[in-house]
């Protein structure tokens, strides 16, 4: 492609994209999110998924979850760019460990009768849902889980009545004794 | 309270802000005053160890507190009020988060409890800033005041410097509360840059120079901004390499324009040497730079044969842009200081004769070659006219943006560092004026020359009256083409010469609008008045504009045209070809 005017170089970038769950541990103090997710928003990074919370409240410790994609050129750069925020402690690459667990809760709501309820029920065993609220017509599952296995829960639910979805985003910690 | 009355410790949020600006050795402060600071600029009135210097419009006091910062190595200090005092120092601030100036900025809030309701120049000042500064604050209890303001300035200025805002809502102004002076557990814990660079990557750069045929030495702002001992160090580690040095618009000064290993600046408008030394070389050495668009062109087609090192202080500029070999995070001059170590010890002057002779053929092409002309000044001409009559002198250069800005770079020759200001990575037209008044503040003797161009210098024209009320003699230098110079030349060269909306109908008379300030109006046409008038200008103990005409067309080269490596240069005398020549017959030929 011949090159538009422009002052500035324009090319294109081919690089495989990779996948990976930061955890991000900050000083729980206002303001903090909204830095950490206008960092995405105005660097153009991806943001998957997201959890928040508060960890350690007597050190008013809270940590953050992302789920991320880019080359990785632009992974490193998210990194850097997380750590060098002033209430910014620690920024780990779940997934460069290669040792994190990493789990997402979802509640899942299907509504029918008949074959497909029941198909429903039998699905939800196998996949170790739990059924948190029923009616006549319908249930809400409980299900916990890699973003994998909720995906493929979800798929199987939607041609047996899917109504609704709410998931906690990824949760990811390490394997072992010690900690980040 | 008659018991908070003795103890000393106990004030009112707006005494403890003018308290910890002095315990800072805050000696100017920049402002305009407004509803949602008048509680601050009441204990300004009741002190006189603090000058304020009074603005005639926000963004003339950031870049004001700009010029100041760098040209002293101290944080420039902002108060503004709420609403559109906060929203007109947002460009500023984005300025300085690009070139990495630190800035303290003081924004009155209204009172905590209106936040939210949109309330009389409200607005949500810690949101607005959140992008443009390195960290904000909003400050809800008079009690956290003092940790925020000391916290506000040692982030300003450690690590990667930049702008900080401390957003002070009126009734925390008003309340009284206990201040301290500033300790070390007033900043975050998490918030520790790294100064010192790692030994072991140290050891691997030195055997790489050490190793090197064809190397160079590629510095920028960030050896300005770690002091005067980084330049030495510069300096000393070219003498003991004998490497080729180069640097960014940012880093001019560092090491001597006439300096023997000096190959001019680098980039779009570097010259031909500075980028075919980069391109071809071996091993290159980046001190304080960050491989910015600016200066490597296409990035595919940057240096690809080079081993690369890379010193920064902040890291994630490393991997940002370019791949590095081997990268070394930490402050520019201690880095420096260890890395001229090592090779002394371990590593002698590498033969490099061969390298200076290719250099020494592309130095040859003198690609900042220009036509002369007896009967129009050209604005290259002008920039070295005004170098010679100021050589020697203690002279101070700021800038607007533009072409006149890729000139001064060019063709005027710093010999020290914190002596050029101009706004590399914003590119803020307007800067130039009111960072000369902050240069000027802070150096009262000095000479300060903003060169400008006739339509940035509109931008922050109204500062002109800051500088007549607080007797500040700037002159403003302007290269009057009569053109958005920079924009034009893009458009004759990417858009068929189209000139859409890149030529000023109404200039406004620069001398009579001099007059109407109250400064010195002074007009040079022909070459031969110039010496003169630039003699006058300098001689005027007064602020000065002054109206430079120069030639209308002229373009700025060399030039890396968009999209081309560091060598596909395009040289003036390529460039004097029918594409130029037709805008030059098609278009408004003012002289
Ligand atoms: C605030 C701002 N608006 C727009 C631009 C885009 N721009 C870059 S250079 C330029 C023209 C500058 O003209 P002038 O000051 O006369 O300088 P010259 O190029 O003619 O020397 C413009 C409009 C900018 N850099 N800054
Ligand atoms: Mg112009």
């Amino acid at each position: 492609m011949s090159q538009p005017a422009s002052a500035y170089f324009m090319e294109d970038r081919h690089d495989p994209s990779e996948t990976h769950t930061l955890a991000v541990l900050v000083q729980n103090e206002p303001g903090v999110l909204a830095r950490v997710i206008g960092l995405f928003s105005g660097r153009g990074y991806n943001i998957e998924s997201l959890t928040v919370s508060e960890t350690e409240n007597q050190k008013h410790l809270s940590r953050i979850t992302i789920v991320t994609t880019g080359t990785p050129m632009v992974i490193e750069q998210i990194k850097h760019q997380l750590d060098r925020m002033v209430p910014v402690y620690r920024v780990v690459d779940m997934t460069q460990t290669g040792r994190a667990i990493e789990r997402e809760l979802a509640m899942v709501k299907v509504r029918g009768v008949g074959e497909h309820r029941v198909e429903a029920l039998r699905l939800a065993d196998a996949f170790r849902a739990r059924v948190i609220d029923a009616t006549t017509e319908s249930f809400v599952f409980e299900i916990t889980g890699n973003t994998a296995k909720i995906n493929q829960f979800i798929d199987l639910m939607r041609p047996l009545g899917l109504v609704e979805v709410s998931r906690t985003g990824v949760a990811a910690i390490g394997r072992g004794p010690e900690g980040m | 309270m008659s018991e908070t009355s003795h103890n000393p410790s106990q004030m009112t949020g707006a005494a403890m802000i003018v308290r910890a600006l002095i315990d800072h050795g805050v000696q100017h402060l920049f402002g305009y005053p407004g509803g949602a600071v008048l509680p601050i600029y009441d204990e300004i009135f009741q002190q006189d160890a603090i000058e304020h210097i009074l603005v005639r419009h926000e963004q003339g006091a950031g870049h004001a507190a700009e010029g100041y910062a760098r040209s002293t190595g101290k944080p420039g200090v902002v108060l503004v009020t709420s609403g559109p005092g906060a929203t007109n120092m947002v460009t500023p601030l984005t300025d300085a988060l690009m070139d990495s100036i630190p800035l303290v900025c003081i924004t009155g809030q209204v009172p905590t409890h209106l936040i939210g309701n949109d309330a009389f120049q409200e607005c949500d000042t810690v949101g607005i800033t959140r992008p443009c500064t390195k960290h904000n604050w909003l400050v809800r209890d008079v009690n956290d005041l003092a940790k925020v303001l000391h916290e506000a300035f040692y982030v300003a200025t450690s690590g990667r410097p930049g702008p900080v805002v401390v957003d002070v809502p009126k009734d925390v102004q008003f309340a009284v509360g206990t201040y301290h002076p500033p300790r070390k557990s007033d900043v975050h814990i998490s918030y520790a840059p790294r100064v010192k660079g790692d030994a072991t990557q140290i050891r691997k750069a030195v055997a790489l120079l050490a190793s090197a045929k064809r190397p160079v030495i590629y510095s920028g702002g960030g050896v300005i901004n770690s002091g005067p001992d980084a330049a030495k160090l510069l300096r000393e580690l070219v003498d003991v390499t004998g490497f080729p040095i180069t640097s960014t618009l940012m880093g001019l000064g560092a090491y001597p324009a006439s300096g023997k290993n000096w190959l001019g600046m680098l980039g779009m408008h570097g010259t031909f040497e500075a980028n075919m030394t980069m391109h071809d070389c071996d091993v290159m050495l980046c001190v304080g730079a960050r491989f910015d668009d600016r200066i490597t062109g296409r990035t595919d087609a940057f240096s690809p044969g080079s081993k690369k090192i890379h010193i920064d202080i902040d890291p994630s500029s490393i991997n940002k842009n370019i791949r590095v070999d081997v990268p070394i995070i930490g402050d520019a001059g201690n880095v420096l200081g260890d890395l001229l170590q090592v090779f002394k010890a371990e590593a002698k002057k590498p033969d490099i004769k061969a390298w200076w002779q290719q250099i020494a053929t592309w130095r040859a092409r003198n690609s900042l070659h220009y036509k002369k002309s007896n009967d129009i000044i050209m604005p290259q001409y002008a920039i070295q006219r005004l170098f010679e009559a100021t050589r020697g002198k203690d002279v101070y250069i700021t800038t607007e943006v533009g072409q006149h800005q890729m000139w001064a770079a060019q063709f005027f020759g710093f010999e020290e560092p914190h002596r050029w200001m101009t706004s590399g990575g914003l590119g803020t037209m307007g800067y130039g004026l009111p960072a000369a008044i902050g240069v000027q503040v802070a150096h009262r003797d000095s000479l300060v020359i903003d060169v400008g161009g006739d339509a940035s210098v509109q931008m922050t024209i109204q500062e002109m009256s800051t500088a007549v009320q607080h007797e500040l003699p700037i002159k403003i230098f302007i290269l009057n083409n009569q053109y958005m110079g920079m924009v034009r030349q893009w458009q004759q060269l990417l858009h068929g010469n189209r000139l859409s909306h890149s030529y000023t109908e109404a200039m406004p008379d620069f001398v009579k609008l001099a007059e109407a300030y109250g400064c010195v109006g002074i007009r040079a046409i022909k070459p031969g008045d110039l010496d003169g008038a630039i003699k006058e200008m300098i001689s005027v103990k007064r602020p000065v504009l002054f109206d430079c005409r120069v030639a209308a067309l002229e373009n700025c080269f060399p030039m890396i045209p968009s999209g081309k490596a560091h060598n596909e240069m395009l040289l003036p005398a390529e460039a004097e070809d029918e594409a130029t020549a037709a805008a030059f017959a098609g278009g408004k030929a003012l002289v």
